[in-house]
């Protein structure tokens, strides 16, 4: 083992300085539009981290996550455009979004805490409908959130005189709006990495892992499960609630369009998809499935190209072949593309 | 006689059924105490309120001098009363060493932790052998003697046991209570709630009988199992 460090260490420093390249290779290779896509993975990358916080971790099934995202993007969004003429400074806003998810995240956790599995699920799923319930309808009779129409012209990301929206030059380099933005996500992305790495061998990370395998005996450890699946909740909204407020400064404009049923079962499915429980296969899985989507775009010039003429509508395509993956991975990887080791260890006892 | 643990007119009900109807009992330091009786007489939910994983309706639980009624159960492991739950309950996707090291989730001291793993393995040596093994993988009396080894980690004063033998081949279960002396002979005060009533009365040295969410009989071990009540009701003679 002793020789295989310092080679660790070169792959270390190799990886780093792809990620540090990656958005200006990514431009090179595949055009603004991957670079826009690579920004959007790093954002659904904490998100999948957040919710592996709760679905991972502690074994409590939410299907109603991405209220937590919505919620940071709405904190974002309010205090930082015309909507209420409020223009906070980020550096505020994104502790406060923190905050204020993790409260949503308690909120979501305190009524569900003798809940499990599927009657979890139901709860949270109703819970994330009513904030975009919420959100859809607070422009009456007080006019909060603008409604469906949703908020514009909310203040890109500023630090000290430094705006991120703005296309700036450095050291040869032509930095525009979607690098700037890749390293501050890329930067959160990281933190959010060793952040749950560090949960997952901390005496709270093995409480969660109790909690997972048997509350009843958890319990019986002397670990206060109350606290600790509220703590779950709390630490995957904070995660959520900071992406959403990245997200919100990102794109300008948010809508209650953007925090849909489907987008939690997205980032469950990423979870899932790419190892519950394990960093980098969620990780992993954040990646492929906002890529996977993106790259199937490209049937449809395919066809073109192939046959002459366009058979099927890519964007039907799209999903059938997406699904079709889903089931697939299931089959032959059920628990995940890059498991866990306890998981994979449980399947080989499973097998043999 | 000093008691560890004394309960007073203790009520416990599950929605609208009643499932103890005011119980008195007391177990005094390093005393093993049987508490058996039929199917729903009431002996787990009693072992549960005791253990702070139910809130009784009523009455009142000294433990150690002090009030601990309605106290949550990760309060009352931290001062040494501890449970080993019905179904055994070990974390099956955990190592039986990542078991023990639960067990010992309100520790912090290291090498005192360490020389608990040392006291386990000595104990259960079958548990030394498949250390690194899923728990769930282990057979019934293997999990058992593992519930058993992670609530010592614990380091109880007072040690309950829900049925214990539930589910075990007979020689598994001569086994287990086996463990269970070596437990109280290192001093552990034990409450061993157990159908296998004659096993249970012959290892113990007092005995509570539980009838329909009341307790009908207290005495001396030996007493219980020669009284003509015991026997017809519980050992089948």
């Amino acid at each position: 083992m002793s020789a295989s460090a310092p080679w660790r260490r070169v792959a270390w420093v190799v990886i780093a300085l792809l990620l540090l390249a990656a958005p200006f290779l990514i431009e090179i290779l595949f055009g603004r539009t991957w670079v826009r896509i690579t920004d959007v993975a790093l954002l659904f990358i904490m998100l999948a981290l957040g919710l592996n916080i709760v679905v991972g971790f502690a074994g409590l099934l939410d299907l109603g996550y991405i209220a937590f995202f919505a919620v940071g993007a709405y904190c974002y969004a309010l205090l930082a455009s015309p909507q209420l003429g409020m223009h906070w400074p980020f550096l505020v806003l994104l502790p406060l979004g923190a905050m204020v998810a993790a409260v949503f995240g308690i909120l979501l956790g305190a009524p569900t805490l003798r809940l499990r599995g599927d009657y979890l699920a139901i709860v949270t799923l109703g819970f994330g409908e009513i904030i975009r319930v919420l959100l859809n309808n607070l422009n009456r009779p007080v006019n909060i959130t603008n409604g469906p129409q949703g908020i514009t012209l909310i203040d890109p990301l500023q630090i000290g005189g430094f705006s991120l929206a703005q296309t700036h030059s450095f050291a040869g380099l032509t930095f525009t709006a979607l690098h700037n933005y890749y390293f501050v996500f890329l930067a959160c992305a990281v933190l959010s990495i060793i952040i749950s790495r560090r949960l997952e061998d901390s005496r709270i990370g093995r409480a969660w892992v109790a909690i997972r395998e048997d509350e009843l005996a958890a319990a019986s450890m002397g670990i206060n499960t109350r606290n600790m699946k509220l703590l779950a909740f709390a630490m995957g909204a904070t995660f959520g609630g900071v992406a959403g407020g990245l997200f919100a400064s990102f794109q300008g404009f948010i809508s209650p369009e953007s925090f849909h049923l489907i987008d939690s079962i997205m980032v469950l499915c990423m979870v899932v998809l790419g190892g519950m429980g394990n960093v980098a296969g969620v990780v992993l899985g954040a990646v492929l499935l906002t890529v996977l989507p993106e790259a199937l775009r490209y049937i449809g010039p395919l066809q073109q190209r192939w046959f002459g003429e366009v058979f099927i509508d890519p964007s039907d395509l799209r999903m059938l072949l997406f699904g079709l993956a889903l089931v697939l991975m299931m089959l032959f990887r059920p628990s995940g593309i890059w498991p866990a080791r306890r998981r994979k260890a449980e399947e080989n006892h499973a097998a043999g | 006689m000093n008691a560890l643990l004394t309960v007073h007119q203790l009520e416990v009900s599950y929605g609208g059924i009643q499932a103890v109807k005011g119980i008195d009992l007391s177990i005094g330091r390093g005393e093993l105490v049987a508490l058996i009786g039929a199917n729903g007489a009431g002996k787990s939910s009693t072992l549960k309120a005791l253990s702070g994983l139910l809130k009784p309706r009523a009455g009142r639980i000294e433990y150690d001098g002090a009030e601990i009624t309605g106290k949550p159960a990760y309060h009352l492991v931290r001062h040494g009363l501890a449970m080993v739950p019905e179904g055994r309950g070990v974390f099956p996707r955990l190592t039986v060493a990542e078991n023990l090291a639960m067990g010992a989730y309100i520790h912090h001291d290291k090498a005192a932790i360490a020389r608990d793993f040392e006291r386990a393995y000595a104990l259960f040596p079958r548990l030394a052998e498949r250390r690194t093994q899923p728990a769930g993988t282990l057979s019934g009396g293997e999990q058992q003697m593992l519930a058993m080894a992670r609530a010592l980690m614990c380091r109880p004063r007072l040690l309950l046991l829900d049925e214990p033998s539930m589910g075990l081949a007979p020689l598994m279960v001569q086994k287990i209570f086996e463990t269970v002396r070596a437990v109280a002979a290192e001093g552990v005060t034990m409450l061993l709630v157990e159908q296998n009533a004659r096993l249970a009365l012959e290892t113990c040295d007092r005995g509570y009988v539980m009838e329909s969410g009341a307790i009908v009989l207290a005495d001396n071990a030996k007493t219980l199992l020669s009284s003509p009540q015991v026997r017809q009701a519980y050992l089948g003679e």
